[in-house]
């Protein structure tokens, strides 16, 4: 991640869509209410699901929600990263491949072909991949979806010209902070908060049950103990996979452990049983 | 955004190729002949497929509320809540009254803040000839306020009942993790009462917008309601009903509705057809017309004479469902408001145990857009073995297309640009959330020769 670049007065915002629910460019029309001050404070020349204004580039900031998955996307982050001076990643689709990047342990025919009677009409990549496995990105926004307090936080720096500020720990904290007590220890959930990335507030758990780690891996997360110990506590491997693999599944350290789960599973199975 | 194709023997192009303001990603390609007829008319959808139904296979049916979700970030409840009937349907769950008003509730907020958004923000320039809402408070002072307001309030109901307002975190297979806090849920009353007599104003404010008159013949369909005007849970199941005298039960829906893929579009379409009907099949209507044209005398007693004063008899006009979509509002309102007033204590049990079995179940709910069908197969296990989910735009999409053969002549000698922005308004009157158009499934697999896909 790099530094801000100094923002002109009314800084040039465009916001595209890759594969993605749009659920993140919806938290930019929520915005707490700022809304309209957001929409003074920048020009918004290309943000297709809010405006008809379309103008083209260079522009100041790029916000990028979705994931790359078809030949002709891969194009598009290409030609978008050259028109954008400070380009941003938003949600888990963008900054981790997302929900669909469940295909990318499958055959994409096989997926393909389940959904669609005539595949062949529809073109699409073997992969759901993060931008950033494309394009150098400058700052990502975490979430599914992202948090509006760290979009405001986002847009408010740009247009002061400093670093947005972001939590650096994980879910774990905002539950203390929040005076929730821990699913995991009081009631044997198991609970991803300790090795997810803060940002939502420690949700999941302040409603009685799991973090399933919709913000992604958090800062140096010790995934073998934190599996480690829901199986001794009795959770069965392939409950653990599946939890690693719901929002965020193609992002490194998930994607580590839930193959080391999944092989270990398979192994035991494997175990002619006495 | 648009531009005029070949002239030459008269051949004219209208493209549209970024639609805006819409949930998605789509286009709109015309081609009209040199004698005039219209060749081609393809509102196609380039949304790159996610296949939802194909990861939910293997899930914990616990998993598949929280999953579906991620369909639409517009409309998640409908998604949670369709799924979480069809499973209950599928488990023998049986849901309490206190329970399925809760819901009520929880869909009341998704219209509320989906209908906001897309009047306010998306529709309303239309009327008024502008690029964006963002354009819209210089002119109409205080409108587009009111309305961000509105949707703020469907938010905050919706982060009360579901923890957060995109993707809500506590909506489960038999209930809700957590009790919906009480005193929260009253607390909400006067921005509710606020928010009906608001949408009301709007209404009359709306009213003042100039539109095409453009009536059409639709067959309506929608899920029926069980009691007031929203649809939500019934414990019998909820029933598909049409201004044609269609009546069936929600399991019946794949023999009268069949969906078909076309080359130029990742979205099916979806048409009424005959039962057991091989081929053929007509377009429909689904969403706020459809539900106001059947169940008119379900709405709520404010919400029903502002309806009867501005939008009297059969609604039939796409361009008046700007007006629709405020009745509904308003009407949603007034529902969440009496259902709010009565929540005094915290609802027990919040969630329904069950333990797992094979079994089947569909379910049906009327998203903000319109009518959305779920079914799920599962093992004995609790695991999801298939999955097929209908999105109400999906069902929508044969319609646009007929609409803009019935609409393209009379809008052929604007200019190009102008003539692209009346068709896109067209287009816009159906709300389409092209995201879940993108994610459905065939009820026919013609499975393709073995090898990669093609790029």
């Amino acid at each position: 991640m790099t530094a801000i670049p100094p923002a002109p007065s009314r800084p040039r915002l465009a916001v595209f869509k890759f594969a993605s629910c749009d659920g993140c460019q919806l938290q930019l029309l929520d915005a707490q209410g700022r809304l309209l001050e957001i929409a003074d404070r920048f020009t918004i020349d290309h943000f297709l699901e809010a405006s008809s204004r379309d103008l083209p580039g260079p522009y100041d900031v790029g916000l990028v929600e979705g994931s790359i998955s078809t030949p002709a996307d891969v194009a598009r982050i290409h030609e978008i990263r050259g028109q954008c001076r400070f380009l941003v990643t938003i949600g888990a689709c963008a900054t981790a491949g997302g929900i669909q990047a469940l295909r990318n342990w499958a055959s994409a025919a096989d997926y393909a072909a389940a959904v669609y009677a005539r595949p062949e009409y529809v073109a699409t990549l073997a992969t759901s991949t993060p931008i950033a496995a494309h394009v150098p990105v400058d700052f990502e926004l975490r979430g599914c979806p992202i948090d509006v307090g760290q979009l405001v936080e986002l847009l408010t720096a740009v247009v002061v010209g400093r670093r947005p500020r972001v939590a650096p720990h994980c879910v774990c904290v905002e539950c203390k902070a929040r005076g929730t007590v821990c699913v995991a220890v009081a009631r044997g959930i198991p609970c991803l908060g300790p090795v997810t990335q803060a940002g939502c507030g420690g949700l999941c758990p302040a409603c009685d049950r799991e973090c399933f780690g919709c913000f992604g891996p958090g800062p140096q997360p010790n995934l073998v103990s934190l599996t480690g110990f829901y199986e001794r506590h009795g959770t069965p491997r392939d409950r653990l996979v599946r939890l690693l693999r719901s929002f965020t599944p193609w992002a490194d350290d998930f994607r580590t452990e839930s193959d080391r789960l999944e092989a270990a599973d398979a192994a035991a199975n494997a175990e002619p049983r006495p | 955004m648009s531009d005029a194709g070949s002239r030459s023997a008269l051949v004219r192009r209208i493209d549209v190729r970024g639609l805006a303001r819409v949930e998605g990603a789509g286009s709109l390609r015309v081609r009209i002949g040199p004698d005039g007829t219209i060749e081609i008319v393809e509102f196609a959808i380039f949304e790159p497929p996610r296949f939802f139904e194909r990861l939910l296979v293997g899930r914990d049916v616990r998993e598949v509320p929280d999953i579906v979700a991620r369909i639409c970030g517009i409309c998640p409840v409908a998604y949670q809540l369709a799924a979480c009937g069809a499973l209950e349907a599928a488990l023998g769950i049986r849901i309490t009254p206190e329970l399925r008003l809760l819901r009520r509730l929880l869909l009341a907020a998704e219209w509320i803040q989906s209908h906001a958004v897309h009047v306010f923000l998306l529709h309303a320039a239309d009327y008024l000839g502008l690029d964006s809402g963002f354009e819209i408070p210089a002119r109409l002072p205080g409108f587009v306020e009111n309305g961000l307001r509105m949707k703020e309030i469907g938010c905050r109901m919706l982060e009360v009942l579901g923890g957060r307002a995109v993707h809500p975190v506590n909506v489960g297979v038999g209930g809700f993790h957590r009790a919906p806090d009480p005193v929260a849920i009253r607390g909400l009353v006067p921005d509710l009462e606020w928010g009906r007599a608001a949408a009301l104003a709007a209404l009359d404010v709306v009213r003042t917008f100039t539109a095409p008159a453009f009536p059409q013949d639709y067959e309506c369909v929608a899920v029926a309601p069980a009691t007031g005007y929203l649809a939500a849970d019934t414990e019998a199941g909820p029933r598909i009903v049409s201004t044609a005298g269609l009546d069936i039960p929600c399991a019946a829906f794949p023999a009268h509705f069949v969906e078909r893929q076309v080359p130029h579009s990742t979205g099916l379409h979806c048409l009424h057809t005959e039962p057991d009907a091989t081929t053929g099949g007509r377009p429909y209507l689904t969403g706020p017309l459809a539900r106001l044209n059947l169940f008119r005398d379900r709405l709520p007693p404010t919400a029903r004479r502002a309806a009867d004063a501005h939008l009297a008899g059969p609604c039939r006009d796409t361009f008046q469902s700007i007006g629709v979509r405020l009745v509904e509002i308003a009407a949603a309102f007034e529902e969440a408001a009496e259902i709010a007033r009565t929540c005094h204590a915290a609802v027990a049990p919040c969630r329904i145990d069950f333990a797992p079995r094979a079994g089947t179940g569909s379910h049906a709910v009327e998203a903000p857009r319109g009518l959305l069908w779920h079914r799920y197969d599962i093992d004995a296990a609790g695991l999801v073995t298939a999955a097929t989910i209908v999105p109400p735009t999906s069902q929508n999409l044969a319609c646009i297309e007929a609409d803009l053969r019935a609409f393209i002549p009379g809008v052929l000698d604007l200019p190009e640009p102008e003539a692209a922005r009346r068709c896109e308004h067209l287009i816009r009157n159906y709300d389409p959330c092209i995201s879940c158009a993108a994610h459905f499934l065939t009820l026919a697999v013609d499975r393709p020769p073995a090898g990669p896909c093609r790029p």
